[in-house]
């Protein structure tokens, strides 16, 4: 799973009420290469949730990522190339996603989160 | 009348290791895969400016149709619940991001955020209940709401569903519609049996120009059968091979057990009538020779 899904993903148990960003927990980490698209990434840039993104990143072991980034640090290659890296070549292989308002553990094997819910969360 | 996959099983039950793997090495389902994925792609009408896309392909399976966006530079993100659809999809290397969920439990997905959804033959398992708690009128309204909040302003979405009956076409329009989706049912080739093909293209947002129901292939085509006869032999998009009885699948008949029998006599005997005794032969099997 990669940093991208991570920030798109949010916890949909029945009565939390912001289930985003979704905790953490890593086993294993995997770096993939995949092309280098700044159009790609100039669009995302307004949906991402940059500082999700940067706290996901950090504890995936890549600290690389500015603090602060605004519409304008698009402009820089080196941040593209950085953002790039932490948004699309980083995988969460095995470990687990955390609701942060009820604990609850989403596990993530072979790169596949189970965000299946049990009966009594719908 | 060969039966559907959704009335022979839940699709985590029915989507097997070993249907999963049949499903994927069969080259003419991913043919036709492809291309009804490359004509929901169409549907979609994604803006021409090179820039891909960040796009949910919904019951995304062994990842056929996420390939076919892959190709065409888009990002994805693949939502199944048949954990062995998905392994076919990791060792194919599908190229989008796979998640394990149930779209009838809604998606969780942050609002505004996805450029475009595609399903391709999957929206019509919601109708089924697999499960004591389900409800398909509550799991077709969390699945389009979730749908609607996660797409960006003027986003589309577009299903390839087959509907079983007219009924299950309206149950599903109607939630759509009702969670604030415009649009409608756009059908390629209504005149041909085989290569009927049904899309719902729903347009996130207020009814508007732009969210006018696209126009349908081989519509105007007076015999469909005819001129396409050579093509259909290639073409079809009948999934038979799925709907096929599986040979080794036992009938599931119901059998009473010794649990029901003991119920109906403890029933018997509170009304008074002579029953046997409960022994070690109750509701035991009889030897072949009887």
């Amino acid at each position: 799973m990669r940093l991208l899904t991570h920030n798109m993903l949010s916890s949909n148990i029945k009565g939390v009420t912001n289930g985003f960003p979704l905790r953490i927990e890593v086993e294993k980490v995997v770096e993939k290469q995949v092309d280098f698209n700044p159009n790609f990434l100039k669009n995302m840039f307004s949906k991402i949730d940059y500082k999700a993104l940067l706290e996901a990143s950090r504890i995936m072991g890549y600290a690389e990522l500015p603090d602060h980034a605004d519409p304008s640090s698009l402009e820089s290659d080196d941040f593209l190339r950085r953002f790039h890296h932490a948004l699309l070549q980083l995988h969460l292989e095995e470990g687990s996603l955390v609701c942060p308002e009820t604990g609850r553990k989403f596990p993530v094997n072979k790169g596949i989160p189970n965000m299946l819910l049990h009966e009594d969360e719908v | 009348m060969t039966s559907r996959p959704e009335l022979q099983a839940p699709p985590e039950v029915f989507y097997n290791d070993e249907e999963a793997r049949k499903y994927t090495s069969s080259s003419r389902i991913i043919d036709i895969q492809a291309q009804l994925s490359q004509r929901a792609l169409e549907l979609l009408a994604l803006p021409d400016d090179g820039v891909p896309k960040l796009l949910l392909d919904i019951g995304c399976g062994s990842g056929l149709s996420g390939e076919t966006l892959t190709e065409n530079g888009h990002q994805w993100i693949g939502w199944d619940i048949s954990p062995s659809m998905l392994n076919v999809a990791l060792e194919r290397e599908a190229g989008g991001d796979l998640v394990l969920g149930d779209m009838g439990q809604g998606l969780g997905v942050r609002p505004g955020v996805i450029d475009g959804a595609i399903s391709i033959s999957a929206v019509q398992w919601l109708c089924n209940a697999d499960k004591s708690c389900h409800e398909p009128r509550k799991r077709l309204k969390a699945f389009f709401e979730s749908l609607y909040r996660c797409l960006a302003r003027g986003a589309r979405a577009v299903f390839q569903v087959y509907p079983e009956n007219l009924a299950q076409r309206e149950l599903i329009l109607g939630y759509a519609m009702r969670s604030g989706f415009a649009g409608g049912v756009v059908v390629d080739f209504p005149h041909s049996t085989k290569r009927r093909k049904e899309y719902l293209v729903l347009t996130c947002g207020p009814p508007s120009l732009s969210s006018a129901t696209p126009k349908a292939e081989g519509e105007d085509e007076e015999s469909c059968s005819d001129e396409g006869s050579e093509d259909e032999e290639n073409q079809t998009v009948s999934i038979s091979d799925r709907h096929r009885p599986r040979k080794k699948q036992k009938l599931n008949k119901k059998v009473k057990g010794r649990e029901w029998v003991l119920r109906k006599k403890e029933q018997k005997r509170r009304k008074g009538n002579a029953v046997p005794l409960d022994t070690k032969y109750t509701a035991r099997k009889r030897k072949a020779r009887f």
